[in-house]
Order: C-alpha cells, then structure tokens, then sequence
C-alpha cells in the first residue's frame, strides 16, 4: 500500500516535471514563427539549446517509471493511444534534430519549420492523449480491448488545443526571463494572450469533464476531497490574477512562477479527481502496480540517483543563467 | 501481414537506424575525453583545436541519437505490450535505471560540453565530458543488461505467465550479460576510432590540414589498435556463451545441422543454408573446426539444429550470413592494424597513400558490422522474445495491424529525411574542416599564453 502510493506520488512528479520543462522549451518552439527575423530566433532558440534535451529526458524518464512500477497503466494505455503517442514522437524528432540542424545549415527556413511544427504536433498529440485519458479506455484481462480510434473525441481534441495555449505561455513567460529588448516585449504581449486562452480553455475542461466521466465530479465532492478540492480552483484563479500583475508590473521572473501555479492548481485537480484510479474508469492503482520488489529497487535508483540528477540540473540552469543573445556563439 | 510481423519489423528498423548513433556517441565521448585530457596535460593548443572540430560531429550524431532513442522506450508499450505486461517486473526497472543513470548524465553534462566554454572551467568542461562519456557507456550497460535477459534469462520466476523477479542481481548479470556488454562497448570503441581514422586519412590524402590530421589520426589509430585485436578475443567467448546457452542460435549461425556423434564438427566456410530441407546448399567445409572453435578440442560436441522442433528454430540463412559479414570485418579490422604496425615502424603511416585509402574505405564497416551482429543477436534469439519461454508470437500489442501500417511509412519516411540530413550537414561540417583561429574563451587559457586581441568570444554575457 505504502509503496504504491510513494511511487504514484512519484511518477506524478516526473510527469509535471516533464511538462513544465518541456513545456516552456515546446511553447518557444510554438513561438518561433512569430519573432522577426533570424537574429531574434536564434535567440529564442539559445534560450533552451543546452537545456532542452535535459527537459526532454523527463518523459523517457517517466516511461521507465511508469513501465516499471505501474506496468498495466503503461501497455494499457500505450497500446490504446498508438497512433497520438506515436504522432508525439514524430513530433518530437523535428523538434529534436531542429537545434543542430539549424545551427550548421546556412538556410535556417527548413528547420525553422521543423522545429515549429515539431513543437506543434508533439504539445497536440500529448494534450490529446491526456484528454483520451480522462475519457476512458476499454480494458478486458489486463489488456486495451477498444479500436484504433477511440482516443478520437471532440474532448480530447479540444484538450490538445487547451495544451498548445498552455505550452505557449510557459514558453513565453520563460522567454521573458531569457531575453530583453524586443523579443521580451513581444513575450510580455504573448503571455498576456495565452493566459486568456489558457484560462478559457481550464474552464471549458473543467466544466466538461464531469460530462466525459460522470464519476470525476462524485470523488471530488466525496469526503475528505470536499475539503480541499475548492482550493485547486481557487488558486488556479489567484495564479491567473497575479499573473495578470506581474506582465502589467513588468516583472521578469514572476510571470513564470505564476504559471507554474497555475498548472499545478489544474494539475493536482485532475489527480484529486483520477485517485484512487490508474486506468479510468474502473482499475485502481493498487491493480496496476508491479510486483513490491521491483517497486523497491526502482526506488533505492530514485532515492540515492534522483538527487544528484535535480542537483547538476539545477548547477546547469545557474552555468547557462542569465540574458541569452544572438551572438553567443553556437559549439 | 499481421500485428506480430509488422511490429517486428517496425522494432527491427527503428532499432537499426537508432543504434548506429549511439555506436558513435559511446566511442566518440571516449575519444574526445582523451583529447581533452591530452589538452589539459601538454597545453599543446593542437588538442584543443581537434575537440572543437570533433565535438561538432557529436553534437548532431548525438541529436540524432536521442530523437530516435525515443522511439523505442515507446514501442514497448505501443507495439509489445503482451511482452512488456509479461517482463516488466524483472525487465522495465533497468529501463527506469537506464533513464537515472545514463540519460540524464548525458543530457545534463551535454549542455555545458557544447556551449559552457566561455562559462565553466577547464577542470569543470573537462569533468562534463568524463560524465557524458561514462553516462553513454552506462546507458549500454542498462540496455545490454536488459537485452542479454531476453537471451538467457535469469532470477526470476513464471507465476500466471509473468515473470516475477527474484533476484535482480542475477536478472542483471545473466549468463549472456558480460559478454554481451564487451562486445557491445569494443564494438563502440572500435567503429568510432576507424570512424575518425577514415575521416582524418581523407584529409590526409588532400593534404589538407595536415598536421591537424595526423594527431586526429594517431589518437584514433591507437584506439583502433587495442580494440580491433580485443574484439575478437571477446566475439570468441561471445561465441562460447552462445553455444552454451542458446545452443540452436549457434547451430543456425553455424548452419550446423547434424550433432557430431563420432569425430569433430565441421565449419561451414560457405553455404546456402535450406530451412526448408534441412540442408545447406553449396557448403563448403572445413574439418572438425567448429569442435576446435567452440570447444577448443578436436572432436568435441556441437548440438545441430535438427535437433530442435522446426518451430523453434531461428533462420538459418540470415543469420549464417550476418554473422560471417560481422566476423569478417572484424578481422579486416585487425589485418588493417597490423599493416598500420608495419608503416608505424618504417614510419610511413600517414603518407602512404594505399592506407590512407584503405582506411576511407573500410570507415563504414565498423556500423555494418554492428547493425549485422544485432540481426545476428535478435534474429538468433527467434521464435522467442524472452528465450525458450515467451514466444514473439505471443509478445505483440492487442491492436490493429493498420496501426502499424501507419507508424511503419511515417518512421522510414521521416527517418529518411532524417538520415539524408545527418549526412548532409555531417558533411558540410567536414568540408569546411576544422576552425585553427577563432580565439580561445579566456577561462580556456592557460596562464603562460598571451592575450588575444579583439577577444569577442570570451565576452562575458551579462
């Protein structure tokens, strides 16, 4: 019980360290089509180069876990989603090869568009899995049972877009922080639109999943949730005010926090509503998990390995701190 | 063509494109880790020239290697689900280990190896290529763990179909599981250097940037020149293993059909192995020499493939031939470092113009010869996936086959785009060869050197 729950606790950390992260480095490459010329993209672009693959290893990370501790939620869910995961990968590819393709071409145009459509489809088809998430997925034996297409509904397609605004705020309050002149004031703008988007879509979410799964809204007004469920909304909603201030206020670094708010307000909103289940909507969690041992092991990785990996993350953040430009010189 | 089928040749393909990066980035780090390490011992300026042109190469190798690395920590749960539901407990840990020890090594330490040198010290740029380096060759250490377990499996036990771990020690360090990783790394270590030693004798050639080349070349020969004689000692216990272990896999290696009963086994040079008919078509033989290779006596017994259900045996014709192509360039390779031997003593190695030539020539072989020990390693673990115990047959997800259809055109169409643009900009990189006069960042500089002018690059960004 105990360790079902630490690793179900973990591997939801890994997920919005991975969102987060990856997050603001796919909203930049959403961004990029927007900057003005090839000065300004390649600084948006030096903004993330010695980090994005570090943000990126949080999902191959999480899929080791997630295979490793909550296996049936990995072949269950992995063989539903075929065809957004793999859209994902795809999209991840361009984006991927973008950085140094780029950086040796002498016509930027191709991979310009590689990375901007490679951030797109890859921050789409992950919303769109989230959403076939919530939506349910048919299981008989421990193994999916439903057809190529059920992740195919207007809810999970509108999640895909509700992540495309999300991803582009963290992109652009991240890019506030990165940069000045006129790509940060260009971000200061975006981040205002974005937020607007952002907070459309939670709230079309959030009053459409109940919809989606009847069940979700009966665990959020069941005790003890109906204690603390209320918080999530609210501050959700705070975030989205004091967001608001600091563009206005021109703060550098506190647009991004307050983001970072508001997607763990939506975050731990949508667990509080998915507990105790792993694959919606009937096999919990406890039916997911490995087999205690392998849970042990894994976590003796995570407990002497983890912190050393937060902590040359956070020294490789604080090497690269500071304003990028365009002329610091690409390897 | 079923679920199964096309799964297999999705993995299969995926797979083959994805390892030839790694088989560079493993041996590349080591090699760049050298060359830093002689830069910061002699200060010879040389040193630090050759890793800004080398690093270049790796940058967009090791792209290349991560987006397509991807790929297959999602196809087990996309395309093997049956299998991954069945060896995840005992298997899918290494992939989480994998992630922790390796991934993360690399992807941290990668940003400050290519774009901290104006912002780290030489001793701390130095320590991030020590830990890229061992976190690639830790990321063998994983996969090739996990590997070698579908080979020869170990500390587990079969309840209700699934394997549940009893011991990750053994399950880690199986029976295949040494030699599995050896032959791996060497493998690595040995493509890169030729890698670099066909690249370096190109310019040599064109007499371009001599002197530049002749030390690239150097530090990659003698690399070369301790792997390539290694590596055969290695395929050799390799082999040993496999018989031991997966004794109809060296049987359709070896194309071996009758157990010798009275006298040695012979080794078959040369055949067109028949699955069908059980026979080997224009065999050409050698007496009692595969008794001698594998058990070091004259007579000693090899089990032949007859001896195995038809459905249990894996094909013969490919892997009779993967594993000769393989075997073959591995010895090539110690032939071209015994010649190097030769011209290093009368002192002729860099301007013999047939050796230069033969090193350009023989510089993709060291990637054929991995991507042929893989199909030999994979196609010789057949029927099976988890050996002798969970067949591929029953390994597959519950989807449809058009997804597959679907995934395999998009992964070789955007594969290709992919490959053809790593050539294309690995070449364009080369052609414009390496960079003798851009300042060095200040904090590179030893305190001996004179300052440069207009020092732009070293510019602190605020």
């Amino acid at each position: 019980m105990e360790l079902v729950h630490i690793w179900i606790g973990l591997v939801g950390l890994v997920i919005i360290l991975y969102v987060v992260l990856d997050g603001f480095t796919l909203g930049i490459g959403m961004l990029f089509p927007i900057a003005a010329d090839e000065r300004e993209r390649d600084v948006m672009m030096n903004a993330i180069a010695p980090v994005w693959d570090a943000n990126q290893t949080w999902i191959v990370f999480g899929g080791g876990a997630l295979f490793a501790t909550f296996p049936l939620i990995y072949t269950v869910l992995f063989s539903a989603l075929y065809v957004p995961l793999l859209t994902f990968i795809f999209g991840l590819i361009f984006r991927g090869v973008a950085f140094e393709f780029r950086a040796t071409s002498g016509r930027k145009t191709q991979w310009n568009s590689s990375f901007f459509w490679g951030s797109m489809v890859a921050t789409f088809a992950q919303g769109v899995t989230l959403g076939a998430y919530i939506g349910g997925i048919e299981v008989k034996d421990g193994l999916f049972a439903g057809g190529a297409f059920d992740w195919f509904t207007p809810f999970s397609i509108t999640v895909g877009f509700a992540l495309i605004s999300g991803y582009i705020l963290l992109g652009a309050t991240y890019l506030i922080i990165k940069t000045e002149g006129a790509v940060q004031a260009r971000a200061y703008a975006q981040a205002r639109w974005a937020a607007w988007v952002v907070a459309g879509f939670m709230a079309i979410v959030s009053l459409w999943t109940p919809d989606v799964d009847p069940a979700i809204p009966a665990r959020w007004f069941s005790e003890p949730r109906i204690y603390f469920i209320w918080i999530f909304p609210l501050m959700g909603l705070t975030a989205f005010i004091a967001l608001h201030v600091a563009i206005s206020r021109k703060r550098e670094v506190w647009p991004f926090v307050f983001t970072l708010l508001l997607f763990l307000s939506a975050y731990v909103g949508l667990q509080a509503a998915l507990y105790p289940y792993a694959v919606l909507p009937d096999i919990t969690i406890y039916e997911a998990a490995a087999q205690p041992k392998t849970m042990i092991f894994t976590l003796w990785g995570v407990g002497l390995i983890l912190p050393f990996v937060l902590g040359y993350t956070i020294y490789s953040y604080s090497v690269f701190r500071g304003k990028v430009d365009a002329g610091e010189g690409y390897h | 063509m079923d679920v199964v089928t096309l799964s297999r040749l999705q993995f299969g393909l995926t797979t083959a494109f994805h390892i030839l990066f790694p088989t560079l980035t493993i041996g590349l780090a080591i090699y760049l880790m050298v060359v830093e390490y002689l830069w910061l011992k002699t200060g010879d300026e040389m040193y630090y020239r050759m890793y800004r042109f080398w690093v270049r190469i790796f940058a967009i190798n090791f792209a290349v290697g991560v987006v397509s690395g991807i790929t297959l920590e999602f196809e087990f749960g996309t395309n093997f689900a049956r299998f991954s539901q069945s060896v995840a407990n005992v298997f899918a840990p290494l992939m989480a280990y994998e992630g922790m020890t390796a991934f993360f090594l690399e992807a941290g330490f990668l940003g400050i190896m290519l774009f901290g040198w104006n912002r780290v010290s030489r001793g701390v740029h130095f320590l991030s290529t020590c830990l890229v380096a061992i976190g690639a060759s830790m990321s063998a250490f994983w996969i090739m763990a996990a590997n070698a377990w579908m080979q020869t499996p170990a500390g587990y036990e079969l309840v209700d179909g699934r394997f549940m771990v009893v011991s990750f020690w053994d399950a880690i360090f199986n029976p295949a599981f040494p030699t599995h990783l050896a032959h791996m790394l060497v493998a690595s270590y040995e493509t890169s250097a030729f890698a670099v030693a066909g690249i370096s004798a190109w310019f040599l050639l064109k007499k371009q940037n001599a002197p530049f080349f002749r030390r690239s070349m150097a530090v990659a020969l003698i690399m070369a020149a301790a792997c390539a004689p290694l590596q055969v000692l290695v395929g050799d216990l390799r082999g040993k293993n496999v018989a031991e272990y997966q004794p109809a896999k060296l049987a359709a290696i070896e194309a071996h059909w009758e157990t010798n009963t009275a006298g040695g086994a012979d080794f078959v040079a040369f055949a067109i192995p028949d699955m069908k008919n059980e026979r080997n078509l224009m065999a050409v033989t050698v007496p009692n020499m595969l008794s001698y290779l594998i058990t070091h006596t004259k007579d000693g017994q090899i089990q032949g493939l007859k001896e195995f259900p038809k459905d249990e045996r894996p094909n013969s014709l490919v892997i009779f031939w993967t594993f000769r192509i393989m075997a073959g360039i591995g010895f090539l390779f110690v032939g071209i470092m015994l010649w190097a031997l030769v011209l290093w003593r009368q002192g002729r190695l860099y301007d013999t113009p047939l050796f230069l030539k033969a090193l350009i020539a023989i510089q993709p072989l060291g990637f054929i010869a991995t991507i042929m020990g893989w199909i030999t390693s994979e196609m010789g673990r057949q029927p099976w996936t988890v050996y002798g115990l969970l067949r591929t047959a029953d390994s597959a997800s519950p989807i449809a086959a058009g997804n597959v259809v679907w995934s395999l055109f998009f992964f070789i169409l955007f594969f290709g785009i992919v490959g053809y643009s790593f050539f294309y900009y690995i070449f364009k990189t080369l052609r414009r060869g390496p960079d003798l006069e851009s300042p060095m960042p200040r904090v590179q500089r030893l305190s001996g050197m004179e300052p440069e002018q207009n020092d732009t690059e070293s510019m602190e960004v605020k």
